[in-house]
């Protein structure tokens, strides 16, 4: 800005001198830049009323705002709570009634609606249960299964492989979801004297170790006590639970881990012939509602696929 | 120690209350092109919203920024946030265009684009109309509040508010259908974002154009701020040729004696005659003469005015006109061909390709792959090893595409979508997420392979997609 002149055509000052000749040139700013700063304290004002703002003791100044959003009472009854504004009441508020979450209960609907094969079908509600399995997982189960459902050998089952101890119809998933699964072997009693060719019978039905002769027919012969649940064949039986014996995964018995030491991997399994497994999931049915278990079964079958 | 024993303190207190400025109406070239600019400045602004458009899938509007959908609807060109690219591009083109005017000539933008300056030029106008010229306004601002003040005062703030207001709800129309817009608007069932948006255009268009004008140019807009930096000697300006306006012994009035430039040049007085016309037309208030100042928005009006005068006069016009600093001293026209116009012209060029090249070679869809990390790699019952990737798939046509997704690099591999289709279905101007499963024999010898998924249109609408990626398996 060009200084203001004053009528002696000096420039004029705003009067101050300091040490006797420094003078400041008096550049007044607008008056309606010192309205602005007036409007700025009426907000603010306007604000003290309206939200949270002033501390005071151990509380502070509600404001007269208020935010208003249901709440399940103890009887089941839904009422109406409404609170003075702040951010924890807007989210509740949100989860219940904002667009997203009216959109979503839409897809949560449609979900309920539509049988397995039909959502199988239809890739958009496909992907909207796949998602919101996928958060359900990451609350409930990724504790134990891992986020990617990768589960930890000994302790909770793989998800993502393609092996299921109980099958993988939609229905059993569901079911397990909801009430829980004993998983239970028995430690057995084998001989010290048949216990490494039973293991090493029991590796040699996947190919991880090699057994022949009369080392193969002791083996199978204390193996007789082991197909009661898990097959003439070491195949498994999914209404128990109990699981393939001849196929590349291992639940419990660490083999992967021993690499191409035998030793290791017979130790493997003797040690869990000899202890057996007990293992526990809890059930989450009163937890879940029907629709989330749906579509956390969905997506538990879908993460490894079939 | 602060005194107060100066003279000069000032009668004034520190802050510096608007004085109004009353323009005076002007015709001339300059007038002319800021009410034709003004013209389809408004035409474009006021009517483009309700402009209808076909297109197979979206809003039936030419153009709508449509924020819930996520879509820029710009005639036939539809804008997703992955093009954002394009807005950024569009605006770097914006600012070099506006580096090269301003290194060319001046403030153009300031004087005949600038919406303020449009939006003020409106309000004046509907002033002039309700109240009268410059002097019948100063006249009405001195009177006393009487019936006749508040009456012409009410009625010309009551305009103002209903352009204000149209202002603002053309605006907002931008952002959602505009004659559903219209009628939920009026009958109170819109969102209230339109009316919050509406409400502080209007208010904001009113006090702006009607009350605050050149105060935003001056205190607000910082383009007036840094224009300097962009000008030089040879940047042609709205200028006062003082060499001719006040000749030796200075500007003087029309008098016995001085009436002809024979007679002025006699006696070594200037052209200006110091009718201060170019002062009264000026919409920031100051006077041209004083120089180049940070007022100025070159608006040329003091070029209408001083023209006026001097062809009443029979005199040569041009004694306030577009010159550079350079061409007043010397006498020399600015040479447009330098270094700095050449650059920003090349740089302004290249954008505009860029840009243009940016919107035709957009391709009409894309897809990304994600591979599930948790875990990188599962071995299956027999053996086999699977990889799982997450494939977005995005179709920006206007019509459904059915894809087929295949790997290549990985020959022994098999590929599954989950989910029972028969092909990736991806629906016009959507998008769709397929969670893929790929399984291959177990590889001892590496740990991972390069793989590309490729995803071909069964119809051939497109060319097919190329994605890299890896495939894991230990």
């Amino acid at each position: 800005m060009s200084q203001t002149e004053n009528k002696q055509g000096q420039v004029e000052t705003t009067g101050h001198v300091w040490d006797g000749d420094l003078r400041e040139y008096n550049n007044p700013l607008p008056r309606w830049w010192l309205w602005a700063f007036y409007v700025t304290i009426v907000f603010s004002v306007v604000y003290w009323i309206l939200y949270p703002a002033w501390p005071y003791g151990d509380s502070y100044t509600k404001g007269i705002n208020t935010v208003e959003y249901t709440v399940e009472g103890e009887d089941g009854e839904e009422k109406t709570v409404s609170e003075h504004w702040n951010t924890r009441a807007l989210f509740t508020r949100d989860m219940q009634s904002s667009p997203s979450a009216l959109a979503q209960e839409e897809w949560v609907g449609k979900v309920k609606d539509m049988s397995f094969e039909e959502i199988e079908q239809d890739p958009d509600t496909l992907q909207f249960a796949m998602s919101m399995g996928n958060y359900t997982f990451g609350d409930y189960c990724a504790a134990c299964h891992g986020a990617g459902g990768q589960g930890k050998i000994g302790l909770f089952p793989n998800l993502a492989d393609n092996a299921w101890l109980y099958g993988n119809s939609y229905e059993t998933i569901v079911n397990k979801i909801n009430n829980g699964i004993q998983g239970m072997m028995p430690a057995q009693n084998v001989a010290e004297d048949k216990i490494d060719d039973l293991a090493t019978y029991v590796l040699s039905l996947s190919g991880e170790a090699e057994i022949s002769g009369e080392a193969a027919s002791r083996g199978k012969q204390a193996f007789a006590s082991c197909a009661g649940c898990h097959g003439a064949e070491g195949k498994g039986n999914e209404a128990m639970g109990a699981p393939n014996l001849a196929d590349a995964i291992w639940g419990v018995a660490d083999v992967p881990g021993c690499g191409d030491d035998v030793a290791c991997k017979v130790d493997e399994i003797k040690h869990v012939v000899n202890n057996g497994i007990q293992r526990e999931m809890p059930a989450f049915g009163d937890r879940l509602t029907e629709t989330q278990a749906r579509m956390l079964a969905i997506y538990v079958r879908q993460m490894g696929g079939n | 120690m602060a005194h107060h024993d100066d003279p000069s303190y000032p009668a004034e207190p520190l802050y510096q209350a608007r004085e109004p400025i009353h323009p005076k109406a002007i015709h001339g070239r300059f007038r002319r092109f800021k009410d034709i600019v003004l013209l389809v400045a408004y035409g474009v602004f006021f009517l483009l919203p309700w402009v209808r458009w076909e297109r197979g899938v979206g809003p039936d509007q030419a153009v709508m920024f449509d924020i819930p959908s996520r879509r820029y609807y710009l005639f036939d060109l539809v804008i997703h946030p992955q093009d954002m690219f394009l807005l950024a591009g569009f605006l770097i083109l914006a600012a070099w265009l506006l580096f090269f005017v301003t290194g060319l000539v001046g403030r153009a933008f300031c004087g005949y684009f600038c919406f303020q300056t449009l939006w003020t030029d409106v309000f004046m106008k509907v002033e002039a109309l309700v109240q009268g010229d410059r002097n019948k306004r100063m006249r009405l601002e001195k009177q006393p509040w009487n019936g006749e003040k508040i009456a012409k005062k009410g009625l010309t703030v009551a305009i103002w508010t209903l352009i204000a207001f149209w202002t603002g709800f053309t605006f907002t129309a931008y952002w959602a259908d505009a004659p559903q817009l219209f009628v939920s608007f009026f009958t109170l069932d819109a969102v209230s974002a339109a009316y919050i948006t509406t409400g502080i255009l209007t208010a904001t268009t009113l006090i702006a154009a009607g009350f605050a004008r050149e105060q935003v140019c001056i205190y607000m807009c910082p383009y007036a701020r840094f224009q300097s930096v962009m000008f030089d000697k040879e940047t042609l300006l709205v200028s006062y040729d003082a060499a001719r306006g006040e000749g030796e012994a200075g500007r003087q009035p029309l008098k016995q004696g001085l009436m002809t430039l024979e007679e002025r040049h006699a006696q070594g007085v200037g052209d200006c005659i110091d009718c201060k016309l170019c002062v009264q037309v000026c919409p920031t208030g100051i006077d041209i003469r004083d120089g180049l100042q940070l007022e100025c928005i070159s608006c040329g009006l003091c070029i209408d005015a001083c023209d006026q005068i001097m062809t009443k006069r029979g005199w040569p016009t041009g004694l306030i006109r577009y010159a550079s600093e350079q061409e007043l001293e010397t006498g020399e026209k600015p040479n447009l061909l330098k270094f700095r116009t050449i650059g920003y012209g090349v740089a302004t060029v290249a954008a505009t390709v860029l840009l243009l090249y940016g919107i035709f070679a957009r391709a009409p869809a894309d897809f990304s792959v994600q591979q599930v990390r948790q875990p990188l790699f599962t071995t299956l019952a027999s053996g086999d090893i699977q990889n799982n990737y997450n494939v977005k798939i995005n179709n920006k046509l206007q019509e459904p595409l059915e894809f087929d997704l295949a790997i290549d690099g990985l020959p022994e591999a098999t590929l599954s979508v989950v989910g029972d289709f028969d092909s990736l279905e991806v629906p016009a101007d959507g998008s769709r997420k397929y969670l893929v499963h790929v399984r291959a024999p177990r590889d001892a010898q590496v740990e991972r392979r390069e793989i590309q998924f490729v995803l071909t249109e069964e119809n051939g609408r497109i060319e097919p997609l190329e994605h890299d990626a890896s495939f894991v398996f230990r």
